[in-house]
């Protein structure tokens, strides 16, 4: 696995719109970014309305995922070009459960959203109709998705990499600082976790670093490569940004990605916290 | 939810007596910007979040009491604010040069 293989360049995504056997997807959970203006051809996914449950918390499960597909028109064959808002993460989120329901081919135009905007590439308000498919899934690959149990388990024996910003891990806030502060778990991180936010893994303009400043930040925080690695953030978004950092840029074997994340393991009762 | 509620509009329903807001407007030209990318850093210089501005320009964020720089990146150019938030309204400009 190669940058090349995982990533393109909005300029090449420009050349490419409307090639048979690619479908640009953009993923945001604010749709009205979408609404307002896309890729030519781009169909949409909704973070919460699409992905997730309606009723528990978790995410769509594996019949729930090909209907999706299936509606929006895409083929198990399909190269999926993903990009979004916020420095992608949504896009990276969307990404990890693209590959958790083995999805074979798949990239992210790199800087997504913000990228393509301010390069001032064009965007298009045309209603985007693709003919249904009959998308099938395979299971879902557990070995990319960590859960609470082995969070607690892990404390002290693997890599456990916080990547939201300072403030949130040491409880300052609670929330990105775009949001109400208003969550009631407790603040702070899980206990023997670096603190190694997504945002030193991009440029400003929403691009990735190079693999020489990725493996040079990784290394200098400490990160030991003998060792398996838990991702998490608050939600599990950003913390995908970083498992795609790790796994897909940087070739990391055994890399996981919390999504249950800050706003799961900061209310459990009685497992321990750090400040 | 991580994404952006919508940027601007009315404080309703916002309690100014516990959350420390910053808000504002990016300008360049004589006109507030729309579509501009605004991060907040800490004192630090370390990235804390980002939205997108309104149709008027405006921005919005939940902070805490204490030093941040506000940074705005647009096709027009690039401008930045520091400022100093208490609990409760904290409003502020930044100039694209």
């Amino acid at each position: 696995m190669s940058r090349n293989d995982v990533l393109v360049t909005a300029e090449w995504a420009q050349e490419n719109l409307g090639t048979p056997g690619l479908v640009f997807v953009e993923v945001d959970e604010d749709t009205s970014a979408y609404d307002g203006g896309h890729l030519e051809g781009a169909v949409k996914l909704d973070w919460k309305k699409d992905l997730q449950d309606p009723v528990r918390r978790d995410f769509v499960d594996k019949a729930g995922f090909e209907k999706l597909l299936s509606e929006r028109g895409i083929a198990n064959d399909d190269t999926v070009i993903l990009y979004g808002g916020n420095n992608n993460w949504f896009a990276a989120y969307a990404y990890w459960y693209f590959k958790l329901y083995g999805h074979e081919n798949v990239k992210l135009i790199d800087g997504g959203r913000k990228k393509w905007e301010l390069d001032g590439r064009p965007l298009s308000k045309d209603p985007v109709e693709r003919p249904a498919t009959q998308y099938s899934a395979k299971e879902p690959d557990l070995s990319i998705r960590a859960f609470r149990d082995e969070v607690v388990a892990s404390i002290g024996s693997k890599n456990i990499i916080d990547v939201r910003s300072p403030d949130e891990f040491t409880g300052k806030i609670l929330a990105p600082a775009h949001l109400p502060q208003e969550q009631a778990q407790r603040g702070g991180h899980v206990p023997t976790a670096q603190n190694i936010p997504w945002s030193k893994a991009a440029n400003e303009d929403g691009t990735f670093k190079s693999d020489d400043e990725l493996a040079k930040l990784y290394a200098e925080q400490g990160y030991d490569d003998t060792k398996a690695t838990i991702a998490y953030c608050r939600i599990g978004e950003r913390s995908s940004h970083t498992w795609f950092v790790l796994r897909e840029l940087l070739g990391k074997s055994d890399v996981k990605n919390y999504d249950g994340s800050w706003v799961e393991y900061g209310s459990l009762v009685g497992v321990p916290i750090e400040k | 939810m991580c994404g952006a509620p919508k940027q601007g509009g009315a404080l309703a329903g916002i309690d100014l007596s516990t959350q420390t807001v910053i808000q504002g407007q990016v300008w360049h030209d004589g006109a507030p910007v729309a579509g501009a990318y605004v991060r907040l850093l800490n004192q630090d210089d370390e990235f804390t979040a980002e939205v997108v501005t309104s149709p008027e320009g405006e921005f919005r964020f939940f902070a805490a009491p204490g030093e941040w720089k506000v940074r705005s990146l647009a096709p027009v150019g690039k401008g930045e604010q520091v400022l100093s938030a208490e609990v409760g309204l904290n409003e502020t400009t930044v100039v694209i040069a």
